[in-house]
């Protein structure tokens, strides 16, 4: 690569550059950074700051009150139980996916890659729209479920399902241009020398890729706990069994009880908030690359 | 057996296995649900199809999210452009905040998003009490549609720019300015050509991702008949009448528009990878 290769290299390297030090220039980079902080104050920050302003409106007590609602628990153990169930397949997945697009070369494997990332480019509305399809009752497999007495959409499997589709890409995404960069020499090594594949995998593969799986990990927890509209086609909004923590959202937005509606929202803001912290620690261990 | 559809010898093991475990959960977790939404679409004959999708709601729906999604992925690519310039450039305090805040809208639910921007910029609200008595409503109109994708956008935009400008060859700048190029010459003719491609794949990304955009954006839009519904919105509204050919139709309607957005991405990368090689 060559060349300046993080921020601080930059920086370092302008302070150094002639011509740069001028009112012009100055002023230009003082204009531009306004900009871009007011920009981003205005789209970004203001609304997290509103979450747990509105949240907080009516104090403490009403903030810690808005939890004891019946629905409102209801719908925080849905979105746990779905998440437990979607976040560990899609890790299986994606670290499958990842061995074999990076370890080998074969045919096919771009397409391979953009179909991974399909889900990302899909409407998440149409995400669900797909397992109403298929499994609801005028479905490819309504009649059959309903003879078996299997309800899947308007029910926990399909809401697992869409959730799935839906965060489907991001642990393979992580993981993918990580092992790419870090090449098969030691994992050749260590077959050479005797090692056996699940034994390479978790002793030499496992230790250099696991701050990038953490990433991958935490962020298809968060869009997981997070989705919305694929969940609320599936959903069916059955009160207490369907509802979902973004869907209860919505509910209590609607009957107008800001206080449940944003705390339950500041619940999900916390979790964002911690996704990013954590990648921002994550980017700074050695080995990961952004891509 | 091993090494079919293998380039080169190669001694790590679980090719077979991983590949066909890849292949298999993708076609029944991805494959095979689309396959179904095309499928259902093809049940409905071709007049009732052209009804669905060309009724003067859907095309309303259209014009509404294609020019939403556009002007926010427009207003994406320049503030995109000055956020990452002063991310990669410029040093300040709270810089290393500022980069990670940008990813927000990819780790915060939409759901939250909408309410949260409905709230802010509502008559009353933070924002809209300083716009309202200006004329500008945003809450309920288009723009308020547009802000939210802007919002939704925005991280697709500066996270391509930001790694193309640190690729951007500085001799290349100090040598065009010690001939005695200005700053804009520099910028045109330097830095422009060199990010353009990777501008564009974040300008496309945005809009892909903005015209499927349900979450945020349903809070904020009011959903007024014919004038603040966007097309995911009328999907869901076929589903509420049991109408899912109709929906599938709609449904096709929007996966057309993901395929040819994932298309085009696709082919400014590699459009992108050949002027890269080409500079050196």
């Amino acid at each position: 690569m060559g060349g300046p290769s993080s921020h601080a290299d930059v920086a370092a390297e302008l302070a150094t550059r002639p011509g740069h030090t001028n009112l012009r220039s100055a002023l230009v980079r003082w204009l531009l950074i306004t900009v871009s902080l007011t920009f981003l104050g205005a789209l970004l920050a203001a609304p997290l700051a509103a979450v747990f302003a509105m949240a907080l409106d009516q104090g403490w007590n009403a903030y810690f009150s808005s939890f004891s609602d019946e629905a409102t628990r209801a719908s925080i153990r849905l979105t746990l139980t779905a998440a437990a169930i979607v976040v560990p397949l899609n890790t299986v997945f994606g670290i499958t996916a990842a061995w074999c697009i990076a370890k080998f070369e074969f045919r096919g494997k771009s397409i391979l890659i953009t179909l991974i990332d399909l889900p990302l480019a899909v409407s998440p509305v149409v995400s669900g729209l797909i397992y109403v399809l298929l499994f609801g009752t005028n479905g490819w497999f309504g009649l059959w479920l309903q003879d078996h007495e299997i309800s899947i959409v308007y029910a926990l499997p399909g809401i697992i399902l869409a959730t799935m589709f839906v965060t489907f890409p991001y642990v393979a995404r992580e993981l993918i241009p990580l092992m790419q960069q870090l090449g098969n020499d030691e994992e050749e090594a260590a077959i050479t020398l005797g090692a056996g594949g699940w034994f390479t995998f978790f002793r030499v593969t496992l230790p250099r890729i696991r701050w990038g799986l953490i990433y991958g990990v935490i962020l298809c927890n968060a869009r997981a706990m997070g989705e919305f509209g694929a969940v609320s086609v599936v959903s069916g909004l059955v009160r207490n069994i369907t509802m979902t923590m973004p869907l209860q959202i919505e509910a209590l937005y609607n009957e107008y009880n800001m206080v449940g509606a944003f705390a339950l929202a500041s619940v999900l803001s916390l979790l964002a908030v911690v996704t990013l912290i954590i990648k921002t620690l994550v980017e700074g261990r050695a080995g990961y690359r952004r891509r | 057996m091993k090494n079919v559809g293998q380039r080169e010898p190669n001694v790590i093991p679980g090719f077979g296995i991983t590949l066909g475990f890849t292949t298999f959960f993708l076609s029944a977790i991805v494959l095979l649900p689309l396959s179904a939404l095309v499928l259902k679409t093809a049940g409905l004959d071709w007049s009732r199809f052209v009804e669905v999708i060309a009724s003067p709601r859907s095309l309303a729906s259209y014009r509404l999210s294609f020019g939403a999604s556009l002007v926010a992925a427009s207003v994406n690519m320049v503030f995109g452009f000055a956020l990452a310039w002063t991310l990669v450039r410029y040093d300040f305090p709270g810089r290393k905040l500022v980069d990670a805040i940008i990813d927000m809208p990819f780790a915060l639910p939409t759901a939250v998003s909408g309410i949260a921007l409905a709230t802010i910029f509502s008559v009353n609200g933070w924002i809209g009490q300083y716009l309202e008595p200006r004329g500008i409503f945003v809450a309920y109109t288009p723009l308020g549609i547009t802000i939210a994708l802007t919002l939704i956008g925005m991280p697709f935009v500066v996270r391509t720019v930001q790694p193309a400008l640190l690729e951007v060859q500085r001799d290349l700048e100090d040598a065009a300015e010690t001939l005695g190029a200005g700053r804009f010459y520099v910028f045109r003719r330097i830095i422009v050509p060199t990010v353009l491609p990777a501008l564009l794949t974040g300008f496309t990304l945005a809009f892909a991702r903005a015209v499927g955009e349900y979450g945020s954006v349903v809070f904020i839009a009011g959903n007024k008949y014919m004038e603040t519904e966007i097309t995911p919105l009328l999907i869901i509204f076929r589903l509420e009448e049991y109408q899912y050919a109709e929906a599938a139709a709609l449904g096709f309607v929007m996966l057309t528009i993901s395929f040819v957005m994932l298309l085009a991405i696709n082919l400014l990368q590699v459009w992108g990878r050949k002027r890269m090689m080409v500079s050196r």
